[in-house]
């Protein structure tokens, strides 16, 4: 069929078939929009794909600019990382759980922090109060490390911790978790979030100013990249940004400019750009509309590519290839009708495969209530061994590239993302963006948007603003013993008494000479948490070099 | 009472509902904070907001120095147990204890009734729509 045909038959279609049928049956809505507010079209068609050149723009897996995905092969030769968070109580508990998740079949392990070890505020500290072991495992020293990995062979998983303002003390504890397990750096797998400016804008679990938090996160990626090299050094985290109420399109373009702010700050102090950019990583939510995550995924890989080769030379392979693990939307659970939450899940686990993920997280159905179940969380593991196992999707590799509409979408969104990397790069950057209070701004006025939109039913959410019904919640819930917080300020107690506490002084003066003389920290955080130090003690000898960070609000 | 002026500088026949919105403990989840704030604003009643991370004496003295009439408390780290009685208490010791206090976030159904006894007014779950808390707002305070 030649061009002509194609033009005359499409042009009658839509005149007389399309058109003819609107115009008797009308449509379900007058104007169909993504959550993304993009106009979807009736129908996409090969003229929507005419300017999206295979190679450059596409391209086959593992090939730049990686759109299909970052490796040759995907899921035939290795199932994604079956990644739960998880972690509350004491280390002891989460201990069980992540002994108990390795046992359902789980690959790789992701620890919760409680608000305080996020915060650096040992478990006695006043502002702990009530928090402790709430959100996650608290963590005051080295000894609360070893328990929470015993039993455990730190060789053959991988670790994921969920912490950023105090990522460089953690990790540290880890290596020396590791080292007298008898495991070397070299041989750790794993990531730290260690993303400070997301948490400015949307976690809120910030500590220091914006340039020592970039220097420590430049310290790590100097210190892994001799001593760690299959450690990821950051997750660079859409997640929060689109938890706070992004839309897709900003998450990804917010996330893109991150990395780029983290690349220039390593590149600023020396570091060679292919030397530590194999090591990011990236992490994505999975939201409810499907098409629309699917590109978003494919488009975040395509626009990394281009940034590193096109912005910061990079010549490695592997330096321009985003790999990431996806989290599925904590803010589209309801607490109404909890169980249709196994449903939501389903579909958007369903699109972080369909993208392409390295790992994922699935939720528990019970999270808006509260802390999932043992039982929930299995629901969420099976969700993801479905899929694998059961689906069909795994088999073949990026099985919905070539559709019209997902291939014009994911060329829409690298698009619309670069619009906004101009208007932050005219801003000066991410870090001067976030001061200026643009970026929050961007978020908080798409989180009003949604919610107006679910109030004027202009967004369904099921069992919230349409097939309601009156019900009352059984749902098993698990509580965390308030007993968890006084036996842990007790251990805390202990081993302050036991530890030799005039190394510590001298640790802690080695931490702090680093940290005025701009020596890598790492070394000294190292030596210092082998001797017990606390999280808290150390990062107040940083709060006393750095200074602290305060929010404005706008 | 307080003299509220309108935005033209007049005095308003009823007095505008002055509330704050407060983060108690230290997450960082203020998304619902924030889109409640804007709402009750765009409602007609006049907001603060505190930030994050805000104990029990620091929302207490707002309370007094912003001198409002609704308290709006927002928490999903499962630290209400151990903040609210601390902020009532604090509230009755200054004679504040006719506030309507308001909570929000993830709050286990079986402590709902437990924190009401207490003196919290109302709690509303995710997924309340802004309009149920203004209305809830104008009706009792």
């Amino acid at each position: 069929m030649g061009e002509n045909d194609y033009n005359s038959e499409l042009k009658n279609w839509k005149n007389n078939k399309y058109q003819k049928t609107v115009d008797n049956y009308g449509e379900r809505k007058d104007k169909f929009k993504s959550d993304s507010d993009l106009t979807i079209d009736p129908l996409y068609n090969p003229e929507d794909m005419k300017d999206i050149d295979y190679i450059n723009k596409v391209n086959f897996p593992g090939e730049y600019p990686f759109t299909r995905g970052v490796y040759p092969t995907m899921y035939r030769s290795r199932l994604w990382t079956m990644r739960q968070y998880a972690g509350f109580g004491t280390a002891k508990e989460s201990n069980k759980r992540f002994r108990y998740l390795l046992g359902q079949g789980q690959t790789g392990l992701s620890v919760a922090f409680d608000l305080p070890t996020q915060i650096a505020y040992d478990s006695d500290h006043e502002l702990s109060r009530g928090e402790v072991g709430k959100v996650g495992v608290a963590i005051d020293t080295l000894a609360d490390m070893e328990v929470l990995f015993d039993k455990i062979p730190l060789d053959k998983v991988s670790t994921s911790m969920t912490i950023n303002a105090p990522a460089a003390v953690l990790l540290a504890m880890y290596i020396v978790v590791a080292e007298k397990q008898g495991v070397k750096p070299g041989q750790l797998a794993g990531t730290i979030q260690n993303d400070i400016l997301k948490e400015y804008v949307a976690r809120g679990t910030y500590i220091f100013p914006p340039e020592p938090s970039l220097r420590l996160i430049t310290d790590i990626f100097d210190y892994c990249s001799k001593k760690m090299p299959r450690w990821n050094t950051i997750s660079i985290s859409g997640y929060h940004i689109r938890e706070a109420g992004s839309n897709a399109i900003q998450e990804l373009a917010f996330t893109i400019a991150d990395g780029i702010e983290y690349v220039k700050a390593a590149v600023d102090i020396g570091l060679d750009v292919d030397e530590f950019a194999p090591r990011l990583s990236f992490f994505f939510n999975s939201q409810m509309n499907i098409l629309e995550e699917i590109a978003k995924f494919r488009a975040a890989r395509r626009l990394w590519a281009e940034t590193m080769e096109k912005r910061f030379k990079a010549q490695k392979e592997k330096s321009k290839m985003l790999r990431f693990h996806t989290q599925t939307a904590g803010s589209a659970l309801t607490a109404q009708q909890a169980e249709n939450n196994i449903i939501r899940v389903t579909l958007q686990a369903l699109a972080a495969v369909l993208g392409g993920t390295q790992s994922l997280h699935t939720n528990s159905f019970d999270e808006a209530l509260g802390l999932p179940t043992e039982d929930s969380v299995k629901i969420a593991l099976r969700t993801q061994q479905i899929i694998a196992h059961e689906s069909g999707v795994a088999d073949t590799i990026d099985p919905l590239a070539g559709s019209y509409y997902i291939e014009s979408l994911t060329d829409k969104f690298v698009e619309k993302a670069k619009e906004y990397l101009d208007k932050i790069d005219e801003l000066g950057g991410m870090a001067k963006a976030i001061e200026a209070g643009y970026i929050q701004r961007e978020i908080q006025e798409s989180a009003y948007q949604t919610q107006k939109k679910i109030e004027g039913r202009e967004r369904v959410v099921v069992g919230v603003n349409k097939f309601v019904e009156e019900e009352n919640n059984k749902n098993e819930l698990l509580k965390v013993d308030p007993e968890v917080e006084k036996n842990q300020r007790k251990r805390l107690d202990a081993i302050k008494n036991t530890r030799n506490n005039d190394i510590i002084i001298k640790k802690l003066d080695l931490v702090k000479k680093a940290a005025i003389n701009g020596d890598n920290l790492m070394e000294p955080i190292i030596d210092a948490v082998r001797e017990y130090a606390t999280l808290g003690e150390i990062t107040d000898v940083l709060r006393e070099v750095f200074g602290e960070y305060e929010a404005k609000y706008i | 009472m307080r003299q509220n002026i309108s935005e033209g500088g007049y005095p308003m026949s009823k007095s505008r509902i002055k509330i704050l919105i407060a983060k108690p403990g230290l997450d960082g989840h203020d998304r619902g904070a924030k889109v409640i704030a804007r709402g009750l604003k765009e409602a007609g009643m006049e907001v603060v907001y505190t930030g994050l991370r805000q104990t029990p004496e620091q929302i207490v003295r707002a309370v007094i120095q912003e001198d409002v009439d609704v308290l709006g408390l927002s928490i999903l780290s499962g630290a209400h147990n151990q903040i609210f009685p601390e902020i009532i208490d604090k509230l009755k010791n200054e004679g504040r204890e006719d506030l309507l206090i308001l909570a929000g976030g993830i709050i286990p159904d079986d402590v709902k009734k437990s924190l009401e006894e207490l003196g919290i007014d109302a709690i509303f779950s995710p997924g309340t729509p802004i309009k149920k808390i203004v209305k809830f707002i104008e009706d009792n305070s």
